[in-house]
């Protein structure tokens, strides 16, 4: 550009001004363009400032207060984090919540991932049968499965019914704390469609030709499957493991209403369930706060082991050749 | 010569049968389990057509032996003098709304980050993609207090105004869509003398269809099935959505009429289904594509 100028123009200082007009356009095209970026992310923007990070931020002060959203805020100190590790009902929603996520997210998975391998097919009908499975997926969160989940495992319901056939007499699984987590437990693990499609999408991009090449060398399906298809598989799993663990860590409705508020003797508290019950039933702001900020940095922990380990089990192809 | 072809004949039908009782080997069981998954539901329904007597007497049946619409009649007339005209209109004012500003904004946003080279882009889509991995069940509680100090509890603000920032998923998802379409494109307006906003109008607007689409499909899901929204935000009966209304429904100081509640628990889940039948495509492709995670 200001080469051919300088050919074009004799003149030095009819170049300069030329110049000094091409850098002010250029910057006043910049401003413009600065301005339209920030006009289309405003929204985003006021919206993140505004619901998000000052909140986030306020709720860290106030995780050191006491408000009952009556009277102002009151600083405590650590006042709360010490009463979290002397509250047993606290405890007990730790504890429930840790069994919670440890058994229904690995079943969730692996249910994910068979169904997903007995779908992987060309056969007719496939795309019926996915439906079907994903379906309680698509409703799984709502207060009306809630409210059915609650009536299927009722003292009459549905489970002790089709369980009177085959000779087991009735289970009160709601009433009892040892089965009624698992109440959550398998609503959870039915609602797999998720990551079953997600695992399905995995599945599909794995090579045929590494499975006909190891049917040539003599591989069984058993050691195609610990040999090809899950270490092929093995960044899908990462990303639903990560994806599921923090859905897993933050269940709410469920335990509200299939297990009313957490019954029996708080066995099925989940965290967040707590969290709620404390905050806006209790009207303790504070201490409800500070157990959410734990419940985040326990959640950000996690998901960075998940990380952490992932480097040995997790198998990125090469790209070198792209 | 006819005993060979007696002979071919009977190895061809001996492969078609070897290869129907494969096929059976695989319909049948996937068939069997596909129809356990959905059971639960497809029982709920059946209860919501039988006789008060007959749903805790004849359990796991899915045919009602007496077929009666009284459940939805007794049902939709709701509890307190309030009927399920006005649960039904609540959520698809909110869940109607929520799509209808999450979505149009997500794709406005998603075009600033995709497309507009400004000061301090990474910076703020890194901020963005960080918001990706917090729960917003940690924020309940200062975002409560924020819209009690504005005066909004009790009023669809709460659950309406957030939306129009976006949704980092979908802002995300949406970006990912445009990065797709040729620059030459926007170049090309932008020759024609169309400004950056006309831009976005003319020329993506109409071609990021598809993944609005998908975007639209999960906010209307995520958000007729939220629970914890109008739990916290909603305490007057008359403003309460389908959530809330069916867990008052249910619960076991109002009634036991559970035929009334299964009928209305089905209808709530009717345009969830109705959705899914006709734009099953799109959730597929939202899924598989973008990690997309429902409930």
């Amino acid at each position: 550009m200001d080469t051919a100028a300088e050919v074009a123009l004799p003149k030095p200082e009819v170049a300069a001004k030329r110049a000094a007009r091409l850098t002010f356009s250029m910057s006043h095209h910049q401003l413009i363009r600065n301005l339209n970026g920030y006009l289309f992310i405003a929204p985003w923007l006021i919206g993140f400032l505004a619901f998000t990070l000052i909140p986030i931020l306020a709720s860290l002060c106030l995780a050191f207060t006491k408000y009952d959203t009556m009277s102002p805020p009151t600083w405590v100190g650590a006042e709360n984090f010490e009463r979290m590790l002397q509250d047993p009902r606290y405890w007990a929603s730790v504890k429930a919540t840790l069994y919670y996520v440890m058994t229904a997210i690995p079943l969730r998975l692996v249910f994910a991932l068979a169904v997903a391998m007995l779908l992987n097919s060309d056969r007719r009908g496939v795309g019926i049968y996915r439906a079907m499975f994903y379906a309680p997926s698509i409703v799984g969160g709502s207060v009306a499965v809630a409210v059915m989940w609650q009536q299927v495992f009722g003292t009459e319901g549905l489970v002790n019914y089709c369980l009177a056939f085959i000779g087991i007499p009735r289970v009160v699984w709601l009433g009892n704390p040892h089965t009624a987590i698992w109440t959550l437990i398998t609503l959870a693990a039915w609602q797999f469609g998720s990551p079953m499609l997600i695992f399905l999408a995995g599945l599909r991009q794995i090579p045929t030709p590494l499975y006909e090449a190891a049917a040539i060398d003599g591989a069984g399906g058993v050691s195609k499957f610990f040999r090809i298809t899950l270490p092929m598989l093995s960044p899908v799993i990462f990303f639903n493991l990560v994806m599921q663990t923090i859905n897993g860590f933050i269940a709410f409705t469920q335990a509200l209403i299939v297990t009313n508020n957490g019954r029996p003797l708080d066995t099925t508290l989940l965290y967040v369930l707590y969290v709620y019950q404390r905050a806006f039933q209790n009207l303790q702001m504070g201490y409800g706060a500070a157990m959410a900020w734990v419940l985040l940095i326990v959640i950000a922990l996690v998901t960075a082991l998940i990380f952490k380990t992932s480097s040995a089990w997790v198998f990125y192809e090469s790209k070198e050749g792209e | 010569m006819a005993v060979i072809s007696t002979l071919k004949s009977y190895v061809g039908s001996a492969k078609r049968r070897s290869a129907i009782l494969g096929s059976a080997a695989y319909h049948l069981p996937v068939i069997v389990l596909s129809f356990l998954m959905i059971y639960p539901i497809l029982w709920m329904f059946a209860s919501s057509f039988k006789g008060p007597a007959e749903i805790w007497k004849d359990v796991s049946s899915l045919i009602p032996k007496q077929f009666t619409l009284n459940s939805y009649i007794n049902g939709w007339k709701g509890f307190g003098g309030i009927s399920f005209n006005t649960y039904y209109g609540n959520s698809f004012i909110y869940a109607g709304g929520a799509t209808l500003f999450q979505v149009l904004s997500s794709a406005l946003i998603a075009f600033g980050f995709a497309r507009i080279r400004f000061v301090g882009r990474n910076f703020w889509f890194t901020c963005m993609l960080l918001t990706l991995m917090l729960p917003a069940q940690v924020l309940i509680i200062p975002q409560y207090i924020l819209f009690k100090q504005l005066g909004w509890i009790n009023t669809y603000l709460p659950l309406l105004v957030p939306r129009l920032g976006g949704s980092a998923f979908f802002i995300f998802m949406i970006m990912q869509f445009i990065r797709g379409l040729p620059k030459e494109l926007d170049e090309a307006a932008e020759m024609d003398g169309c400004s950056t906003v006309g831009t976005f109008f003319r020329i993506i607007l109409p071609l990021i269809q598809p993944a609005m689409i998908t975007a639209a499909i999960f906010t209307f899901y995520w958000t007729w099935e939220d629970f914890m929204g109008p739990l916290l935000y909603l305490s007057n009966p008359r403003m309460y959505t389908l959530s809330l209304a069916l867990r008052g429904f249910a619960d076991p100081g109002t009634g036991t009429d559970w035929g009334a509640i299964f009928a209305m628990a089905s209808l709530s889940l009717v345009p969830v289904f109705a959705i899914f039948v006709f734009f099953q495509r799109y959730l597929v492709q939202g899924i598989s594509t973008t990690g997309l995670t429902g409930g």
